[in-house]
């Protein structure tokens, strides 16, 4: 199969069932993309198809055929999101990093907190807590640092038990 | 971690005449699409399966549209897709909600309304709305097609009226009269399996209101006795105890029986609230 990935063609031989995680990793040698949980739930895994985050543990190489795929590599290491990421303390251990990226870079520019929190909801980080995922989101979209005010609205609609 | 994949096969029909040819000669086989429950079983070896029918790249079963004042969505649309359209925004608002609330953005994206329904868990977001807008299943086989009432397609816990030779390819909903209602109740809002989860729809004109529930029995139920008693004027004090008759829910490592048996009663006082403060 030719696989269009961070947009450049590339010839992978794999088994049509095989995760396109696994394909990314042992294939293709990308291993910037990271599994968490193997089940949906953690969002480490997530790569860009089409521009749209989805989980790579959750879906087969057959899949990954006619569509633009891009994976943490693809950002080059030099996007504003990996850069803010770097400087606003939104990296800890790292393991959820290119998937927050990732989810974080299919918001578009400048996302509201509302937008960050639902287009993050799918991408569970154990080390910062969001404050600063969310702060460093907003560095990359403004150039500078901006404190993240919680109003009771935003943080009734995403995070308590419904 | 995957288990081993390379006695696995993949089917890959250019239609759903092919699909459904393969179903019916080469099975038994497994259909899927978005593979976001597929996938789980497959990555923790509790699916013993090995041959597999993809149906992710027919795009006669991602068409959402309507025909005779029927909206029809296809089985392989995604809950994303189901959330943007304006067809179904306008016409099932209670679909958008729980679509909203499935998963994350990246299990959005890929999971299917027709998989939700086929993998037939009691936990099944959008089946108590199916159940409430008193939705039709569309199943075909090689042999041609036939159409399920949603209300007796489940016959019992992650059973159904489908054969193996059939496909959903579609789920049918005619012109939901009342104000539709729909509230979730999980750990949170994204990535949790809910505890109790229902879809009612207000009373409108002779139109009883109608209420179904997910994760209170061993499929979602309609509540038909808790519909006839709040129709008729019954308190809601009256219609709760009726309720609690009419669910038979279970502790599991979600929730337990009795905090479901509150938390549907209380759904149900907050929905029918809201019902009166919309009359006035």
């Amino acid at each position: 199969m030719i696989l269009t990935l961070n947009g450049k063609r590339k010839r992978v031989h794999a088994h049509p069932m095989k995760r396109l995680l696994d394909v990314l990793r042992e294939d293709c040698g990308l291993t910037g993309t990271k599994e968490g949980c193997g089940e949906g739930e953690c969002g480490a895994c997530t790569v860009l198809v089409d521009g749209q985050p989805v989980n790579s543990c959750l879906v087969p190489f057959a899949h990954a055929d006619g569509v633009r795929l891009t994976t943490i590599e693809g950002l080059g290491g030099r996007h504003p999101l990996q850069r803010a990421f770097v400087e606003s303390g939104g990296a800890q251990c790292g393991i959820c990093t290119p998937g927050m990226i990732l989810a974080a870079a299919a918001l578009g520019p400048r996302p509201s907190l509302e937008k960050m929190r639902v287009g993050l909801a799918g991408n569970l980080c154990r080390c910062t807590g969001y404050t600063a995922i969310y702060r460093s989101i907003r560095r990359a979209s403004s150039g500078k640092e901006r404190p993240i005010r919680k109003t009771r609205r935003t943080r009734k609609n995403t995070q308590n038990s419904r | 971690m995957q288990g081993s994949i390379s006695n696995r096969s993949l089917l890959e029909p250019a239609s759903l005449r092919d699909a459904l040819r393969m179903l019916r000669d080469e099975g038994p086989l497994v259909p899927m699409a978005g593979c976001t429950d597929l996938y789980v079983t497959l990555n923790f070896g509790t699916l013993s399966a090995t041959r597999f029918l993809d149906l992710w790249r027919l795009p006669t079963l991602r068409r959402i549209a309507l025909s005779d004042g029927m909206l029809s969505i296809g089985a392989v649309a995604t809950f994303t897709e189901i959330m943007q359209s304006p067809l179904v925004r306008r016409r099932l608002p209670m679909l958008v909600a729980a679509a909203r609330e499935i998963g994350g953005p990246q299990i959005q994206n890929r999971g299917t309304l027709g998989g939700n329904v086929a993998n037939a868990s009691p936990a099944g977001d959008t089946l108590p709305v199916l159940a409430a807008a008193n939705a039709t299943v569309v199943l075909a086989s090689a042999d041609g097609e036939r159409r399920v009432a949603f209300a007796s397609f489940y016959t019992g816990y992650r059973t159904s009226v489908m054969r193996p030779d059939e496909l959903i390819t579609a789920l049918e909903i005619p012109p939901v009269p009342g104000r539709q209602w729909f509230r979730k109740v999980g750990t949170r809002a994204a990535q949790a399996i809910s505890k109790v989860v229902m879809a009612a729809v207000g009373p409108r004109g002779d139109a009883l209101p109608r209420v179904a529930l997910g994760s209170v029995a061993p499929t979602v139920v309609r509540l038909p006795l808790t519909e006839a008693a709040l129709g008729g004027g019954a308190s809601i004090a009256e219609a709760q105890k009726i309720l609690l008759q009419e669910i038979a829910p279970i502790d599991d490592v979600r929730s337990t029986a009795e905090y479901r048996r509150r938390v549907a009663a209380n759904l149900l006082a907050r929905f029918w609230d809201g019902n009166a403060l919309s009359r006035t």
